[in-house]
């Protein structure tokens, strides 16, 4: 975290928040700052303490342990005055399903004090209209897919004026078009001033509409801070010729460990002399689009060397450059290096 | 969602302002929406539905049949049915009193809480916020605004059977006097009333149970079930002591209503315990509500 997310005012932060269930740690001390004006991706494998996370902040549980503040009143002490601020998408959408949809959002509000009677059906009817169910809005609920509920659920989050979204899995169950279309809601939320608290085991997801990111790992908050800040550290360049073993030499003479990248089709690498081979290097690249002063052409101890410059030196070696780029630290090989590969759930 | 729905957007948030001026709509709203959501059931009308059967199935058995109901045989008042057909309303309603009130009271209230936790729904209502002490009470009065639909509707269909099928016309009471029949009605309308406070207690009882899980069904089961064995209870004379206690106890209880001057001191007494059972298992479904994590 730097000191910039610091200094501003956070929309949610914990300090040392634990949540204990028997003698399993479903959250473990997590210090969470979640500034006011972010798209803050809430990044974790299944079962990692996220839905935890979030029932606490809503004061759904109670901590057994550490402090939360929520629009900057601490919870559940204040719960009254920051949830009618706050829309909420916990753990999938839950309705009755003998009730319509639009039914559903005037009963659900009509929970909220705050809301106003008298243009209560006007509310749910723009909400609905906002994720695109109007067609669907006399229908009930059992008959919904589960992608209509889906939207339905974040209608509900919708149907008063927000300082804070908290979306738990928003785009579960979606097809394509719909997950496109709640990441543009998402954007226009957040650019109407609203703070989107998102949580997600989908990467792209996150990559695609965050500012901020956070990734529990076993109840553990691993890692936040800006996206940038995430992926910060190792890029590889990859460089396409037909002259793999002169470039991985040239590369190396730059002082850059490279590797022939099998052939997508498994193939193995095609030894035959024409053939296009990827060959690629971890690098430690000047963070781009700053200004900091590239060390021109020197191959410092720290590798840091501009693209150019081993464009260049690719070239004068003799490699028949076909294709070169840098690509960053992807969100996901850092989510999987802080969480672990594989599918078992780790608790 | 392309500019368009952008734009959408940036004007919904915009019309969305009035929002902020128009006048809260309160706790009340939840109460009305709790209210109207309940009688929107078809499992509601359906268990008002079984109850009204219950007094139109004995009239229409008592005018099929060719014997006169002899007194003592069957359940009160039948013998009284051929005579006055208001005495339908009053059979019907002791009839049910044992098993068929309780159980729809049991489904009702076992389903206040545990129903929008099997849903899911219950965290959207604490979410939104609804409070739950308040959410509690919003529950605990549906609940007892069905008690006083189910004995009004075991009460009017045995009204309308008996109006249909036998003479009605002035009542005599156990006391001997006569009354007209306005009156009768009135005295009908009391004995609702009377029968609706007595399961005001099981009600509490069921909202409590109702706190505990997350599967209604459940909570409906230990409902019907723990009235059954207050009645079993009630019946056994080793258990005397016991006896004033149970909140079945004074469930059949209202002939009293049916004298002239009419004697309130059983309704008195059924009041005082029932309000005793919904202060104790209110005491304990707050404690319990209050503090529980909502993880469903």
């Amino acid at each position: 975290m730097t000191p910039a997310t610091r200094a501003g005012e956070l929309a949610i932060e914990t300090r040392a928040l634990t949540k204990r269930f028997g003698h399993q740690i479903a959250v473990d001390a997590i210090d969470l700052a979640v500034p006011l004006g972010s798209v803050f991706g809430f990044l974790g494998p299944n079962g990692s303490g996220k839905t935890t996370s979030i029932r606490v902040m809503l004061g759904l549980a109670a901590a057994t342990s550490g402090e939360v503040s929520v629009l900057g009143e601490s919870m559940p002490g204040r719960l009254a005055r920051v949830l009618p601020q706050v829309g909420a998408l916990v753990e999938g959408p839950a309705f009755y399903p003998f009730l319509s949809g639009a039914a559903n959002l005037r009963r659900l509000d009509s929970a909220d004090r705050a809301a106003p009677t008298r243009n209560r059906r006007a509310r749910v009817d723009r909400a609905l209209e906002r994720v695109g169910l109007s067609n669907a809005a006399g229908k009930k609920v059992s008959a919904y897919s589960l992608g209509m509920k889906q939207r339905l659920g974040i209608a509900n989050a919708l149907l008063m004026p927000r300082r804070l979204l908290v979306l738990d899995e928003p785009t579960n169950g979606l097809d394509p078009q719909g997950t496109r279309e709640v990441r543009a809601l998402v954007r226009s939320l957040a650019g109407e001033g609203t703070t989107v608290f998102v949580s997600s085991h989908l990467l792209a997801e996150v990559e695609h509409m965050c500012t901020h990111a956070a990734i529990m790992s076993a109840g553990r908050l691993v890692a936040q801070g800006t996206l940038d800040e995430l992926r910060a550290g190792e890029a590889r360049v990859r460089v396409r010729t037909p002259d793999a073993a002169a470039a991985i030499r040239v590369l190396a003479g730059a002082g850059l460990v490279a590797e022939l990248e099998p052939a997508p089709d498994g193939r193995g690498a095609d030894r035959s002399s024409d053939a296009d081979h990827w060959v690629s290097a971890p690098i430690e690249l000047p963070r781009r689009g700053r200004a900091a002063p590239a060390e021109q052409g020197s191959s410092s101890a720290g590798g840091q060397l501009a693209e150019e410059d081993i464009v260049d030196a690719l070239v004068a070696g003799g490699v028949r450059v076909r294709g070169f780029h840098v690509q960053d630290t992807s969100l996901e090989d850092r989510f999987v290096a802080l969480t672990g590969e594989g599918f078992d759930v780790v608790r | 969602m392309s500019d368009k729905t952008f734009s959408d957007s940036v004007s919904a948030s915009v019309a969305m302002a009035p929002a902020e001026t128009a006048r809260p709509g309160g706790a009340w709203a939840l109460l009305v929406s709790e209210l109207t959501v309940l009688f929107r059931r078809r499992r509601t009308w359906a268990l008002l539905l079984a109850l009204a059967a219950v007094p139109v199935l004995i009239a229409v058995a008592v005018r099929l049949s060719s014997q006169a109901p002899t007194t003592g045989r069957g359940p009160p008042f039948l013998d009284q049915v051929t005579q006055n057909g208001l005495f339908v309303a009053v059979t019907g309603l002791i009839v049910s009193i044992p098993l068929f009130l309780p159980l729809t009271v049991g489904v009702v209230a076992g389903d206040t809480i545990a129903g929008e936790a099997g849903l899911g729904t219950l965290r959207y209502l604490l979410a939104a916020p609804a409070g739950r002490v308040w959410l509690l009470v919003v529950k605990y009065i549906g609940a007892a605004v069905f008690c006083l639909a189910a004995t009004f509707t075991v009460v009017t269909a045995g009204v309308l059977a008996g109006l249909a099928l036998f003479p009605v016309g002035p009542l005599t009471l156990l006391s001997g006097d006569t009354i007209s029949l306005a009156e009768s009605f009135l005295r009908a309308v009391l004995i609702a009333g009377y029968v609706t406070v007595s399961l005001l207690g099981l009600s509490a009882i069921g909202l409590f149970f109702s706190t505990l899980t997350v599967v209604p069904v459940g909570a409906m089961a230990a409902t019907i079930v723990l009235s059954v064995v207050a009645q079993v209870l009630d019946s056994l004379p080793q258990l005397d002591w016991l006896h004033p206690w149970l909140f079945s106890h004074y469930w059949l209880d209202f002939a009293d209503l049916l004298r002239q001057p009419i004697d309130f001191t059983s309704f008195g007494t059924n009041a005082l315990l029932q309000g005793g059972y919904l202060l104790v298992f209110g005491a304990l479904a707050y404690g319990r509500f209050v503090t529980k994590d909502i993880l469903s």
